[in-house]
């Protein structure tokens, strides 16, 4: 255990002298710790199957606003992108990040024999298997194996949720899930916990199942208490919408701007199952997801950290083309995605808006394998190895 | 040198649920041998259907003959959202009833058995009477011949629609179910090709259910024309193609290991599985004599096998109410439990089953595990919210959600009934107490010193002092194992 001499410095100077510090230094107050450069992913699963056509709007085509006589988003009413695509109207943040130039736009993101089924699909993105594949790892838990090896706490990639997700479970390392830190080990037991768990020896070569609770118990101990500490060391100061997205948010900015070494977050938004009365559970969803990431933005940028941070969504399919009888629309395919970052190469709408005229029984063909996306972050952003994560080479894109 | 008590319970944990309160004298008493021939006849008779299904369903589903429109005929939006709602608290019951069996009921092989049929033969379903219908069909032929189950299971609403049978047609075969039978039913991955599982899937086109979950044959729809599957040439059936791969030593070895993971150790001994295996496919699939040759073999009772398995949720759970009997008056509780950890009867992550092993621990898994004791005590609270399922609810969740799993604070309403557990420590003295409970709870020895548990346990009365050592020992990361 080391203390980092520049936190120490920072910390210590900050505590005791900031009374005296003149005004030209109190301006570096609160500036980032972690230098520049540490790129971080931030990812926005949007639980149950967004409808990614009243996300980004096509707003010249026909087939859209007959197939959709009820549900189709008005052009007046839609946030312009371009001359044929708007933004649902909640999407502020997004547009704005759009004519900024932090935002990109990926059309038709899918992969070859889609399910429709929630569970299954859903599996298919978190470990990127092809659909007959079962496998029972995900591509960040596959990051971690590949990252990770051996090191003391597992924190490169953590969830902001109760529950940890198939998609940052490896087969040796696994992610942290947490919502509070403090909330991994419950209250009422804490001490007795610690006690056994310090009774864990390092250094077992033949590996029992007994010595990997253990490990996972020590880690998990030890690592809440570091996300903990890291946390409070340089909290964000910024609003953030009273919201349990915002609050995540909140967390994950806190955590970049403190010495952590995570490069993946994760955290989901739901449910997008809008099977019936679709328009007001998207608004009032997209209205939670707009307001906690415009703030998140602005934090990012206030803290000169937006550059480094990767921020993308997706969804497990999007949805049909046509609207269904309960003024809500059934499990399609294909689906946009949104990446948003200071540091994109590429911006606005990446690729054309979806064929509406060429549909696969009432569905979207994908031309933008998921695997493309993952494969680009994963070289481009994280700087991993992206064929043995993902089991093969998987031709990259050239957003970042 | 194992002790008796050691290797009951091990076969108690291993063939059933794990030892329960009342069993704790007889262990001590007698052998292996005699504890397995009370299980298996506790587990020959015949089971009952168990039946949750709602009336209303009842009259809708089993009154009219053919699937299709029908069903829909004249069902509006409300009704059709009571209906769904009223099958998920179908299959909500029948998870519920059937860990009631696992925990009360004498047949601990057969519940056990099916336990891992269920596993195995995993089929996401929303509608109760397929899922009722697929429990019993695995129920009654759990440890009789593998391929009635076969059958029976391929057969079955539940599998055929879950395995998009409806779409397997003459013109436009759907290769799904032909694939899973072979990947993961019978012969596992590598032993066919890509060839036998189109041809195979001619064979099953025409396969399908009606609406009251009995198998129909649509002729139409069918392929009479000849196939060949793994180097057999014919007009196959699809039946024919099913005891084809019966006919396949490797399906023996496939279901031999896998039986061999869940049952003995995950670490495989290839020797032993390929002798198994020899007298499975010998005995013509008989599931019963499989079983019978593990768990009477002198080497499933040594100590490499015992206390290396990771109990899966549902053997964590059932094994704890087994030992403590408890009334549980929240009982959603139970089944919010089963989410968090990993394994919700009838919802299996996909067509393999649940992976099992080290993938039940990560970091929070693991917490909520060592947290159940003092949960079900009442000291602490559920204040985790799982992740949500829009397959079981359709995306109205959300609501649900936020009312029953928001509040932090659900007391699981647990009353637990001491008394057997209390009377077998009648005459242990105080200072062997916590050893003689770690005996029973624990099946490998612990790590941490037995000061640590007599510490963390209230010595107000000798009553206090064995339930509160007991719930901390059933805290630890040794009780997630047997």
């Amino acid at each position: 255990m080391h203390i980092k001499r520049r936190e120490f410095l920072q910390v210590g100077s900050l505590a005791t002298a900031s009374l005296f510090v003149p005004k030209f230094l109190k301006a570096f107050e609160g500036a980032p710790l972690v230098p520049p450069g540490n790129k971080v992913v931030v990812i926005l699963q949007l639980s149950g199957g967004n409808d990614g056509l009243n996300t980004v709007i096509p707003v010249r085509n026909d087939i859209y606003y007959r197939s959709r006589p009820g549900l189709g988003i008005a052009r007046n009413k839609a946030l312009a992108l371009s001359d044929e695509a708007g933004l649902h109207p909640a999407l502020t943040s997004f547009a704005d990040a759009y004519h900024d130039g932090s935002l990109a736009v990926l059309n038709n993101v899918g992969y070859p024999n889609p399910d429709r089924s929630h569970f299954r699909s859903m599996d298919i993105w978190h470990t990127a298997s092809q659909s007959n594949e079962y496998w029972n790892t995900g591509w960040i838990g596959r990051y971690l194996d590949a990252q990770c090896h051996g090191c003391a706490k597992p924190t490169q990639a953590l969830e902001i949720d109760d529950v940890l997700s198939l998609a940052l479970k490896g087969d040796e390392s696994k992610a942290l899930a947490f919502k509070d830190p403090k909330r991994l080990y419950g209250t009422s037991n804490e001490r007795f916990f610690r006690q056994v768990a310090g009774q864990h020896k390092d250094g077992h070569h033949d590996e029992q199942p007994v010595d990997y609770l253990y490990k996972t118990m020590a880690e998990t101990l030890s690592s809440a208490d570091y996300i903990f500490k890291q946390s409070r060391l340089h909290p964000s100061g910024a609003d953030y919408p009273r919201t349990e997205l915002g609050a995540s948010l909140k967390t994950i900015a806190s955590l970049i701007y403190s010495e952590i070494n995570t490069k993946v977050y994760y955290v989901s938004l739901g449910s997008f199952d809008t099977h019936i009365n679709q328009e007001a559970q998207q608004q009032r969803l997209f209205g939670e997801m707009n307001e906690a990431v415009g703030a998140f933005i602005k934090d990012l940028k206030k803290n000169n950290r937006f550059n480094d941070v990767l921020f993308f969504t997706f969804s497990e399919f999007g949805r049909r083309v046509a609207q269904n009888a309960s003024g809500g629309t059934d499990h399609g395919t294909a689906n946009s995605m949104f990446l948003l970052s200071g540091g994109l190469k590429e911006k606005g709408l990446l690729n054309a808006l979806p064929d509406l005229s060429d549909l696969d029984e009432g569905d979207l063909k994908y031309n933008i394998d998921f695997k493309n996306v993952y494969a680009t972050v994963l070289d481009k952003w994280l700087g991993a190895d992206d064929a043995k994560i993902l089991g093969q080479k998987y031709s990259q894109l050239s957003f970042i | 040198m194992l002790t008796n008590q050691v290797k009951n319970q091990h076969l108690m944990w291993r063939a059933g649920f794990g030892p329960a309160a009342a069993q704790l004298p007889q262990l001590e008493n007698i052998t292996p041998r005699e504890l397995w021939r009370a299980l298996w006849k506790a587990s020959a008779k015949d089971t009952g259907y168990l039946d949750v299904a709602d009336d209303y369903l009842k009259g809708l589903f089993m009154g009219v003959k053919e699937a299709g429109q029908q069903q829909r005929r004249d069902l509006d939006a409300e009704e059709r959202r009571m209906i769904r709602d009223k099958q998920r608290d179908g299959i909500k019951n029948l998870n519920l009833t059937w860990l009631g069996e696992m925990v009360d009921s004498p047949a601990q092989l057969r519940e056990k058995m099916a336990f891992f049929w269920h596993g195995h033969f995993a089929a996401r379903n929303i509608n109760i009477f397929y899922q009722q219908q697929l429990l019993d069909i695995i129920r009654q032929n759990a440890l009789g011949s593998f391929r009635t189950l076969l059958h029976g299971v391929s057969k079955s609403a539940a599998m055929l629609n879950f395995l998009n049978a409806a779409q397997n047609r003459k013109d436009h075969p759907n290769e799904n179910f032909a694939r899973e039978v072979m990947e993961l039913f019978t012969m596992g991955r590598g032993n066919y090709t890509e060839k036998d599982i189109k041809e195979a899937a001619r064979a099953f086109t025409g396969w399908s259910a009606n609406v009251r979950g009995e198998f129909a044959f649509r002729m139409f729809q069918h392929d009479y024309g000849t196939k060949t599957v793994l180097n057999r040439t014919g007009k196959l059936e699809g039946e024919e193609v099913l005891d084809l791969l019966l006919e396949q030593k490797q399906t023996a070895r496939y279901l031999t290991e896998k039986i061999y993971r869940f049952f003995v150790n995950e670490a495989v001994d290839k020797d032993k599985v390929e002798w198994l295996a020899g007298r499975f496919y010998a005995s013509d699939y008989h599931i019963g004599k499989l079983m019978e040759d593990i768990f009477t073999s002198d080497w499933f009772y040594e100590a490499k096998n015992i206390g290396t398995r990771i109990k899966s949720p549902i053997e964590l759970v059932a094994g704890m109410q087994r030992m403590l009997p408890m009334e549980i008056q929240n009982e959603e509780s139970l089944l919010l439990i089963q989410r968090i950890l990993g394994q919700q009867l009838f919802y299996p992550p996909n067509v393999a089953g649940w992976p099992g092993g080290k993938s039940w621990i990560d970091s929070s898994s693991l917490m909520m595990r060592l947290r159940l004791p003092q949960l079900i005590n009442d000291v602490d609270e559920l204040n985790v919210r799982p992740k949500s399922d829009d397959d079981m609810t359709g995306g109205r969740e959300e609501g649900m959600a936020r009312r029953s799993y928001g509040r932090t604070g659900r007391p699981i309403n647990a009353t637990i009934d001491w008394a057997a557990y209390l009377k077998h420590y009648e005459r242990t003295s105080r200072e062997a107490l916590v050893t003689s409970l770690q005996g029973s709870l624990l099946q490998v020895a612990p790590g941490f010193p037995a000061g640590l548990i007599a510490s963390h346990a209230d010595s107000s009365s000798r009553e206090r002092f064995i339930k509160t050592a007991t719930l901390q020992i059933m805290s630890t990361p040794e009780y997630q194992l047997c």
